[in-house]
């Protein structure tokens, strides 16, 4: 029972995981952009959330109405003003790019925010539980994995069936190859990175909710949302979200056997995916 | 009558090396016209000035008249330009359908007018129908260069640019693939085709450019042009070229 419940918490938890991995896995996965402020944004959309909530008194809900939006304008602005300046078959300069960033919006949120660490007000939502079958499982966790789930449908249904997911998966293969066919990539890759932060944007909401969060918080965030995309496998949207769980299962597993285990059990899972089987679980092996 | 697409002193480098050195062209509406040349020539450098894959001044490239050297590639699609690429160049992890429906996406979103529907590329090519839900890095080279012309003609365009598409392929495919070029051209489309094979490439079109290490040899009517004038512009043996 013991080990069937840390199950559950592992895929609950996984549902947080991810929400950070999705937008990972859209721009590493497919755009092949590495973008080191991921899990910076994370915590500067939460501090913005959290802002607006003590100042204007919002609940949850409003505050991921007004930020995603935020977050969509925010990662619209990124690909334009950085990003595409940057793109290319070399991913090195994104990385510098972005990392440089991660450095400057630590820095920022530290100056507006100070390093304390806060939480967004939940107004009752984060103690709130329900109980299946003899267990009792947090209302928010359920929550989390719900819209982790949905948004994950979403992303793969919008890149399988829609205009602008063929162009992306076109721009991906072959950047001049899509523009001979009338794609204009930097408007692609713009609306692409506009999603992948976007969706941080619920992240950002869910992980302020659950736990608190500080200016200097954006680099773990960071690891899992890219340990959960190579888990699963570059490129598959489902892939990152089944390695999502993988992450979440093995740190609740560990945290079962010693409270300071269980980190470090996700990593050893993520070692050893990677040491195994580089493509990911449930990627394609590269020819 | 002016021509759809022309060239007046085209010039273009790779960073120090020069690849053109001031090429005259001009096609018409309709047209067929073969550019024949050694590897290392400048035919696919041409092709790639016109498509906005290398810079070039704005008035060496014209459509209709209209100076357009140097427009971005997309640009130069939804203009009316497109090209099968060297190497094909398909959205390998896609099928055969995803491929072409990219072509179709596009020109619906600049509302691109042109005959090229799925069925009519279907039935240029049925074996694209029947392969439609397989990935492209699968089919054969024949199948894919039909993908990638496919692709082109969905782009609904005035004037097709091809590349080397009889490449690696088997004599029989060849002649499939060229066999579609005077439906191609019933449209209305003007065609320029880059061509290794001489016989090939006389017997495709009406007129012909031979080049030259980065210079236009020879030109004329392709029933016209001589076995030996064309081995003397391909080789420049004993030719005047400066």
């Amino acid at each position: 029972m013991e080990w069937f419940d840390a199950l559950v918490q592992g895929i609950l938890l996984g549902g947080m995981y991810a929400q950070y991995a999705l937008g990972m896995a859209l721009m590493f996965g497919v755009m092949r952009i590495v973008n080191i402020s991921h899990g910076d944004l994370v915590i500067l959309l939460s501090l913005i959330g959290i802002s607006m909530a003590t100042a204007w008194g919002l609940g949850p809900l409003p505050v991921l109405i007004v930020l995603v939006p935020l977050a969509v304008l925010m990662g619209w602005v990124l690909q334009k003003a950085v990003l595409n300046k940057v793109v290319g078959s070399d991913p090195l300069p994104s990385l510098i790019a972005t990392f440089g960033l991660s450095i400057a919006l630590q820095n920022l949120m530290l100056q507006i925010w100070s390093a304390n660490s806060r939480s967004l007000p939940g107004h009752g939502l984060e103690s709130q539980s329900i109980e299946i079958g003899g267990i009792y499982i947090g209302l928010l966790p359920v929550i989390v994995l719900v819209v982790a789930t949905a948004l994950t449908w979403g992303l793969d249904l919008t890149l399988k069936r829609t205009r602008f997911g063929r162009a992306l998966r076109a721009a991906s293969a072959d950047v001049e190859a899509a523009a001979m066919t009338g794609i204009n990539p930097r408007a692609v890759y713009a609306m692409a990175t506009a999603a992948a932060v976007g969706i941080l944007g619920f992240a950002a909401v869910f992980q302020s909710l659950r736990s608190t969060v500080a200016p200097a918080d954006g680099p773990a965030q960071l690891i899992y949302a890219f340990e959960a995309v190579i888990i699963g496998g570059m490129g598959a949207v489902w892939g990152a979200f089944l390695g999502s769980m993988v992450l979440g299962i093995s740190q609740a597993i560990g945290f079962r056997i010693d409270p300071g285990f269980g980190v470090l059990a996700g990593h050893i899972v993520f070692l050893i995916v990677l040491a195994t089987r580089p493509q990911g679980l449930f990627g394609k092996a590269t020819t | 009558m002016t021509a759809v697409l022309s060239t007046q002193g085209l010039i273009a480098r790779y960073g120090d090396f020069q690849a053109l050195y001031g090429v005259d062209t001009e096609l018409h509406q309709g047209e067929a016209v073969a550019l024949i040349g050694a590897n290392g020539a400048g035919k696919s450098t041409f092709l790639r000035s016109i498509m906005g894959l290398l810079p070039v001044a704005r008035d060496m490239v014209r459509l209709d008249g209209e100076p357009v050297g140097g427009t971005a590639t997309d640009r130069m699609v939804q203009k009316g330009v497109a090209i099968v690429p060297e190497g094909r160049r398909l959205f390998t992890g896609m099928s055969v359908e995803d491929n072409l429906r990219v072509a179709i996406d596009q020109a619906a979103r600049i509302g691109a007018k042109g005959g090229w529907t799925l069925p009519r590329v279907h039935q240029l090519f049925p074996i694209l129908k029947e392969k439609a839900r397989t990935q492209v890095q699968s089919l054969s080279g024949g199948q894919q260069q039909m993908v990638a012309i496919g692709r082109a003609l969905l782009c609904q365009p005035r004037v097709l640019l091809c590349d080397e598409i009889s490449l690696g392929l088997a004599p029989k495919v060849i002649r499939e693939i060229y066999a579609a070029l005077p439906e191609i051209r019933a449209t209305g489309t003007a065609v320029i085709v880059v061509e290794q094979d001489v016989g090939l490439a006389q017997s495709a079109s009406d007129r012909l450019y031979c080049m030259l290490e980065g210079r236009v040899t020879l030109t004329g009517r392709s029933a016209d042009v001589t076995r030996e004038q064309i081995g003397k512009a391909y080789f420049g043996a004993g030719h005047g070229v400066v």
